[in-house]
């Protein structure tokens, strides 16, 4: 890292608007191209849309916010049964891609799937009418599917800061005769605001750009709209429309978490003790505790690998061939690009905002996040836009020099995957590293800065081995999301090339994920890898 | 400054292209997935010499085949719907396709006047009706979807899919704005479910009791009965072709342009021909259960098992008009919410 922090904040500047390039080139369209369907949707179905959407984001951040915090506490300051079985495999359910999960719960859970065919049997029920069973395809249904994926972000980021919370704070509240239960709401939740306050927001953003899933469950939210208008009106300045409305909402929750983490600032700055806090559990405790980590690990990885696992099996000789290693292994470097690149952009745009909090750089910042609320589909387009302009540049430029025209080597092309990922997963990076560079407290850059030290050093010496971590985190996030990720690379993709997720999603789009298992299973197996990494970094932090 | 921009193209293009411009390729955009078309494409290029390249994708090739202009590797795109055909004509985005082969072997109404679409597979907008239900078949129209026999019975796939927005153009082409909302309101009533899944997923509801009658393509019942596991579904619905009384069944299409600055357009014009020639088609019948377009070559024996039956006659294009009205229509009467 050799960084010139006078030209950092041009720097910052540059990769923010490079990342945030296709959400102008849709805005640009959407507010340049004259869209009629707009109106037509408005007037019919969008308030029904904005309802599903907001409900959806409520019920998955309600329900995340459940099942992550208190697996986070547990683990993080309790001692019981499985503790440490449970403390990684908590983390697998991020390497389920939320479609898979709702194929294979609708598989298992509708009427002819093995669990009502099991109650109709035991029961003697033969029809519909005979019994109650709640719809799994449905806006519940959707948010249960999603949360079940995406809360080990709020399970991970809470865990994190629960470890490196100051125990003597909670002691302190112990020793006043605070119950365990009060000394967590009054102190260790406080504290760890922040961090879940982040989590709860990627969250959020990943639920909004969702299409897969509310769309297997026939759940109208505004990804739909966006789809409507430009796939069924044809009409790409009312999609662009649409996706403006739900940048909109994404400020909207940026400054939400904004307005929370003012509050909490510097709220950890007593770092003395790091003992770490633990209570043992017995008896109830120890059971219940057991049985709800259990639950959550069951429903949100067992179940559906499984499925999917028995499904490989049966299927294997159908589908086995060499290929599907290949595209395992294009996955995988496209995965590990997206991962590094974005890491690097985060990092210059975090430095240039710790080193000047300027309006400036917080709206670099903020600009660079945007991209993670755009349905995959229509970022992909968004990034065509710019992409193939920059290409019909190149090739007229070399046909004025006389040179033979070299086609699209932008758009169409693995670059073209590998800039999309970067612009729709570099939230990931920015949010983390943010967070965990706000508790650096500033006093390390004023007493290296009295001691002489330059910004080059200051991050060198000081600021890097203290991120290095949180870096490598958001990194492996990132290659995990990466890998799951399908619209970009299906549509943007060169002949012939095939990731896991577009070789699986060409049998699932047919309904016959037994043909797309093998796949599936290789996706969160490439994905389990780093998780594992992931938590066990976050483990060795705290020593 | 040439030499500059000279060594910086070749060395980014060294890094990300695979060129489109080969003398034995042809390049395809299709909606249509590969493991639909592989078959017959290897076939062609084993006949041929002809290698070909495929991007599938359900969705926004159209955009992307329009934002890359005349640099596009695309020759040809393979659509699964007489619509997205139209839609390409109509933003520009194809040329004419010279070649007495496809005039000879496909009939003028499953072509485009100018040539610039063809179509290559036909298949039935058909109903599926439970072999427990008493509905008289044999005079069953689209219209009786509305009707009060069929309150809390009828089930389908969203209305904005574009199997069923032909089928809502049509009955717009026939009936009226009007009168198409009326029944699409009824039809709206008498959903058991909301709108949901893919065809073969509602003749499983009905296999389950859920509803009564579904709307489905006709080459799905054949797919059904040839996979092990949902064979059972389909044994529990007769493949029923409505409006037999009247103008007969609506009839979709699969298809094929060819691009405007398609790089390898001789390849492309000897592919489009060679799918619709004998053996291709053939292989349409038998792999996909499809209805030939080539009137020369028969379906398969499982789909003339089906029965013969009176097609729609309107034209496409005339149909296609009001796709955009028919997808207004779904909006307003909240078909899928």
């Amino acid at each position: 890292m050799h960084l010139k922090f006078n030209r950092l904040t041009s720097a910052s500047a540059f990769l923010a608007l490079l990342i945030a390039l296709p959400i102008f080139a849709l805005l640009f369209t959407a507010t340049t191209e004259t869209g009629q369907s707009f109106e037509h949707i408005r007037d019919t179905v969008l308030a029904d849309y904005i309802i599903n959407t907001v409900l959806l984001m409520t019920l998955v951040g309600i329900i995340v916010t459940l099942i992550g915090v208190p697996l986070a506490w547990l683990i993080a300051c309790c001692e019981f049964t499985g503790k440490h079985l449970f403390n990684w495999a908590l983390v697998l359910p991020l390497a389920m891609p939320g479609y898979l999960i709702a194929y294979t719960y609708t598989d298992l859970l509708d009427y002819a799937g093995p669990l009502q065919t099991f109650l109709r049997n035991t029961f003697g029920w033969s029809s519909p009418d005979d019994y109650w069973f709640f719809e799994i395809r449905s806006l519940g249904g959707a948010a249960a599917m999603l949360s079940l994926v995406l809360f080990p972000y709020v399970y991970l980021m809470a865990k994190a800061n629960f470890l490196n919370q100051n125990a003597s704070l909670t002691l302190a509240a112990r020793t006043l005769g605070y119950s365990p239960l009060k000394s967590f709401f009054s102190v260790s939740l406080p504290i760890a605001k922040n961090a879940i306050v982040a989590a709860i927001s990627l969250v959020l953003m990943e639920t909004i750009a969702d299409f897969a899933t509310v769309y297997y469950f026939a759940v109208n939210t505004l990804t739909t709209a966006v789809y409507d208008t430009w796939l069924g009106y044809y009409d790409l300045a009312s999609a662009a429309k649409i996706s403006m409305l739900m940048i909109v909402g994404v400020f909207a929750l940026i400054i939400l978490e904004h307005k929370t983490n003012k509050r909490g600032k510097d709220s950890n700055s007593a770092k003395m003790s790091v003992q770490p806090l633990s209570y043992k559990l017995t008896g109830r405790q120890n059971v219940f505790a057991f049985l709800f980590c259990s639950l959550i690990f069951v429903l949100g990885f067992a179940v559906p690998a499984l499925t999917l696992l028995s499904y490989a099996i049966d299927y294997y000789q159908d589908v086995w061939s060499m290929d599907v290693i290949m595209y395992a292994w294009n996955s995988t470097y496209i995965a590990i690009a997206v991962a590094v690149i974005s890491l690097l952009i985060s990092l210059v745009i975090n430095v240039s905002l710790r080193e000047n909090k300027s309006l400036a750089n917080k709206s670099w910042f903020n600009l660079a996040n945007m991209g993670y609320a755009v349905p995959g589909t229509v970022l992909a387009i968004a990034v065509i836009i710019p992409f193939s302009g920059l290409d019909h540049w190149l090739n007229s430029t070399a046909e004025s020099f006389d040179l033979e025209a070299p086609g699209l080597i932008l758009s169409g092309t693995v670059v073209a995957i590998i800039f999309t990922h970067i612009v729709r997963f570099a939230a990931v990076a920015n949010n983390n590293i943010k967070t965990n560079f706000q508790q650096l407290n500033k006093s390390y850059d004023w007493a290296a800065k009295s001691l002489g030290a330059k910004p080059n050093r200051l991050f060198r010496q000081v600021h890097w081995p203290l991120l290095k971590r949180s870096a490598l985190v958001a990194g492996l996030l990132i290659f995990v999301e990466s890998m799951k990720e399908l619209p970009a690379a299906l549509l943007l993709r060169p002949f012939d090339f095939e990731t896991l997720p577009t070789y699986v999603f060409q049998f699932a789009s047919d309904e016959q994920l037994e043909q797309a298992a093998l796949g599936a299973i290789l996706i969160v197996i490439v994905g389990l890898i780093p998780l594992i990494f992931i938590n066990r970094s976050i483990e060795q932090k705290q020593n | 400054m040439k030499r500059i921009f000279l060594v910086a193209l070749t060395l980014f293009t060294s890094l990300t292209t695979t060129s489109a411009f080969s003398a034995e390729t042809v390049n395809i955009y299709s909606f249509r997935q590969p493991f639909l078309i592989e078959p017959i494409l290897e076939q062609f290029t084993a006949e041929t010499g002809i290698k070909t390249k495929v991007v599938f994708s359900k969705k926004g090739l159209i955009e992307r085949l329009k934002r890359e202009g005349k640099y596009s590797p695309a020759d040809v795109v393979l659509t699964s719907n007489f619509n997205k055909l139209l839609q390409l004509k109509g933003e520009g985005l194809t040329q004419e396709i010279k070649s007495e082969q496809i005039d000879k072997n496909v009939p003028s109404q499953f072509r485009d006047e100018a040539g610039h679409w063809v179509a290559l597979t036909k298949r039935a907008r058909s109903l599926y009706v439970s072999k427990s239900s008493t509905l008289n078949t044999s005079t069953i129209s689209y219209e009786d979807l509305s009707g009060e026999a069929l309150s809390g019975k009828v089930c389908t796939r969203s209305g904005k899919h574009p199997y069923n927005l032909g089928l809502i153009a049509s009955m717009i082409a026939h009936h009226g704005e009007a009168e198409t909302e009326t029944w699409l309101k009824g039809v709206k009533a008498n959903l058991a479910r909301k709108p949901q899944g893919n065809d073969r997923g509602q003749v499983k509801a009905i296999k389950e009791g859920l509803c009564e009658v579904s709307l489905g393509n006709s080459y799905y019942y054949g797919k059904m009965l040839t996979d092990e596991n949902q064979k059972p579904w389909a044994d529990a619905v007769n493949l029923v072709f409505p409006n037999q009384d009247n103008r007969g069944t609506h009839i979709n299409v699969s298809g094929a342009v060819l691009t405007k600055y398609a790089p390898n357009k001789a390849n492309a014009e000897t592919l489009i021909a060679y799918l619709v020639g004998k053996s291709a088609q053939e292989q349409y019948a038998s792999v996909n259960m499809e209805y030939p377009v080539n009137p020369s070559v028969k379906p398969s024996e499982m789909v003339l098992s089906w029965g013969e039956f009176k097609e729609d006659n309107i034209s496409l294009t005339e149909v296609a008009k009001y796709r955009e009205q028919a997808l207004q229509l779904v909006d307003k009467v909240k078909f899928d919410l």
